[in-house]
């Protein structure tokens, strides 16, 4: 196909002249930037139009929309209050426990696979992963609710009964709700749903670590331990904090699974066993119950929500390329 | 990345032999239970996916019938048996829309990205935006469809809940076809230069087809992704029971809703619903991932 050209004219008039081919080329330039544009276009688009729909809600409120802690589309008196403060405790919460206990898993899987495993066992542990992370978050839910949080009763019941006497732990450990969808359920949860993408970047971030480094560590007599301490760790520290950030945005955008194992109340407790909400969970618990200025409340929640994750996926990928730019001056 | 050269390290675990008996016992016991760790840590995310996959395929294929896969959704949670039929059809074709949308758009994104922008401050910018929006919430994505175009159309239809799809796609895609664009050789653009074929000629003919298998599996992968999506599903599609074929006029439904919905419900009837169409969803997702993969495979292959 490519030859055509050169069949019909002799090579040397093909590169002199600039004619049609010149008027295609301009526009699929074009063509292909506006394409590029448009991730840009749709995420402005997106602040405008939910903001836009929002914004009597957001006006009436102000600020107290993000300090108060009362969400009542419909009092008995005066007018609806919409205050989202309860709920991003919640999403707090919940991506708090998920990252406790998802963070050191991902970043073990990931020392794993670059330090520890051999070889045959790389692919199928990669594989794993993959399969965790494909698997749809509403599956995750739908086992959530209907699995997990009926079998950890009996175990919120034990913390409870231990550690419910101590002081300050005690008001941690409340006593559980009976449903077993609490703040700790979703916090479970979502940590198994964070893990695979926690473990793909740290798994990226590790493997920058110059060989070099691993090696000096060795001949200066290191275990394998104190190598990962000394050599690796500080070398991908900051990656790792990167890969935690996108993690974290992960966990509070998550929408269904959360809804369905959070509870669902509206409350502010340091009783990680009592239920909650989320920003996310509530939207698309309420959204099709709800009108006028309640959507527009809910649309508000996602404005809130579309912030929080733009400003930690932004922060967390600068982070990341810095990191790596850094490591990659460093091992050449 | 997988050069991580496991000789060097091999070698200098091992060469010395006086060096294990001469740790105290306290390094010993730290390397030890920290290498368990790390070991542990993957059993840890093992135990989850066997757990949920045993339970889906279990409770799942309890309810799996023919029956099941074509007939309408009863209109009453505490109702037992089939089917889930309208939300197959609607996952399918909702689905494949997105995906006609999302995919084209995604790769020409990819285009600009790796032959023309390269460097440049506006493509950095749109590769960084663009990894932001693969962050964005899906319920987020939902609420702009909703705002942007149910509130101006005033239906909710299946194209409503494709166009959030496909914008949930549109990241994923741009930015793994611009991975495997840029697999592509040097000296293959180069030729075709050479050969006096324009650029756009040279990316249409020669460097497309040359990244074409990897860029499908990618493709495939953010539709495996997107069919899983629920919320933005539940924010503009809306609901039927029965199987609608229009994309642009009615409500329709797809699987994940149905299976927030009747999760959500105390009754039996509507649980053992959510488990067949839980397994359902997780058969198609599946078997895009897996395509995708062997997809990937033969294009490793023809590299060699």
């Amino acid at each position: 196909m490519k030859t055509e050209t050169s069949q019909t004219q002799t090579p040397g008039s093909a590169l002199t002249r600039r004619s049609g081919g010149a008027r295609i080329e301009r526009l699929f330039r074009l063509w292909t930037l506006a394409t590029g544009l448009l991730v840009l276009a749709i995420l402005a688009l997106i602040l405008f139009s939910t903001t836009r729909e929002a914004w009597p809600v957001l006006r009436d409120m102000g600020f107290r929309f993000v300090t108060d802690a009362t969400w009542d589309p419909n009092p008995s008196s005066g007018g609806a209050v919409f205050g989202a403060l309860s709920f991003i405790y919640g999403t707090a919460v919940s991506s708090a426990i998920a990252l406790l206990i998802g963070v050191p898993i991902a970043i073990g899987i990931g020392l794993f696979l670059t330090e520890l495993a051999p070889r045959w066992l790389r692919g199928p542990a990669v594989t794993t992963v993959d399969l965790l992370a494909s698997v749809p978050s509403v599956v995750f839910g739908l086992w959530g609710v209907l699995v997990v949080a009926p079998a950890l009763v009996p175990v919120y019941r034990w913390f409870n009964h231990v550690f419910g006497g101590i002081p300050g732990l005690g008001s941690l450990f409340g006593s559980p709700v009976g449903t077993g969808r609490n703040f700790m359920t979703a916090g479970i949860i979502l940590a198994i749903m964070v893990t695979p993408i926690i473990t793909s970047i740290s798994r990226e971030v590790l493997s920058t670590v110059p060989q070099a480094n691993r090696d000096a560590a060795f001949a200066l007599g290191a275990t394998r331990w104190e190598m990962i301490r000394g050599a690796v760790f500080p070398h991908s520290f900051a990656g790792l904090v990167g890969a935690t950030m996108l993690g974290l945005g992960r966990a509070m955008g998550e929408t269904i699974a959360v809804a369905l194992v959070i509870g669902g109340a509206t409350s502010i407790t340091p009783n990680i066993f009592a239920g909650g909400n989320s920003m996310a969970a509530i939207i698309v618990q309420q959204f099709g119950e709800s009108t006028g200025t309640f959507t527009a409340a809910l649309i508000g929640l996602g404005v809130v929500l579309f912030a929080m994750t733009v400003v930690v996926n932004l922060a967390a990928r600068v982070v990341v390329r810095r990191a790596e730019a850094r490591m990659q001056g460093a091992a050449t | 990345m997988t050069a991580t050269a496991p000789p060097a390290g091999r070698t200098a675990a091992g060469s010395p032999d006086l060096r294990r008996s001469a740790l105290s016992a306290r390094r010993r016991i730290t390397n030890g239970s920290a290498m368990l760790a790390i070991t542990l840590a993957l059993v840890l995310a093992v135990i989850p996916l066997a757990l949920v996959t045993w339970e889906v395929i279990s409770r799942g294929l309890h309810v799996m019938s023919w029956g099941f896969l074509t007939e309408d959704i009863p209109n009453s949670y505490r109702r037992h048996g089939p089917g889930m039929g309208p939300a197959i059809v609607g996952t399918l074709i909702i689905t494949g829309m997105a995906a006609l949308l999302a995919i084209p758009l995604g790769v020409f994104g990819a285009i600009y990205l790796n032959e023309y922008g390269k460097q440049k401050p506006l493509a950095r910018a749109i590769r960084t935006m663009a990894d932001v929006m693969t962050g964005v919430p899906s319920i987020v994505m939902g609420l702009f469809i909703y705002t942007g175009f149910v509130v101006v159309v005033g239906a909710k239809t299946g194209f409503a809940g494709a166009l959030a799809l496909a914008c949930l796609m549109l990241p994923i895609v741009i930015r793994s076809s611009e991975e495997m664009l840029r697999l592509v050789p040097d000296e293959l653009r180069q030729a075709s230069l050479a050969l006096g074929a324009r650029q756009w000629r040279t990316v249409l003919t020669v460097v497309l087809p040359a990244a074409l298998s990897g860029i499908t599996s990618g493709a495939l992968l953010a539709v495996a992704r997107a069919a899983g999506e629920t919320a933005p599903i539940i924010a503009t599609v809306g609901i039927t029971f029965a199987v609608n074929g229009d994309l642009f006029n009615g409500q329709n439904t797809a699987l994940p809703a149905q299976i927030f919905r009747n999760a959500s419900q105390p009754f039996a009837g509507a649980q053992e619903r959510a488990w067949g169409a839980a397994l359902t969803l997780v058969v198609i997702v599946l078997g895009f991932t897996i395509l995708a993969r062997v997809i990937v495979g033969r294009f490793a292959i023809k590299e060699r």
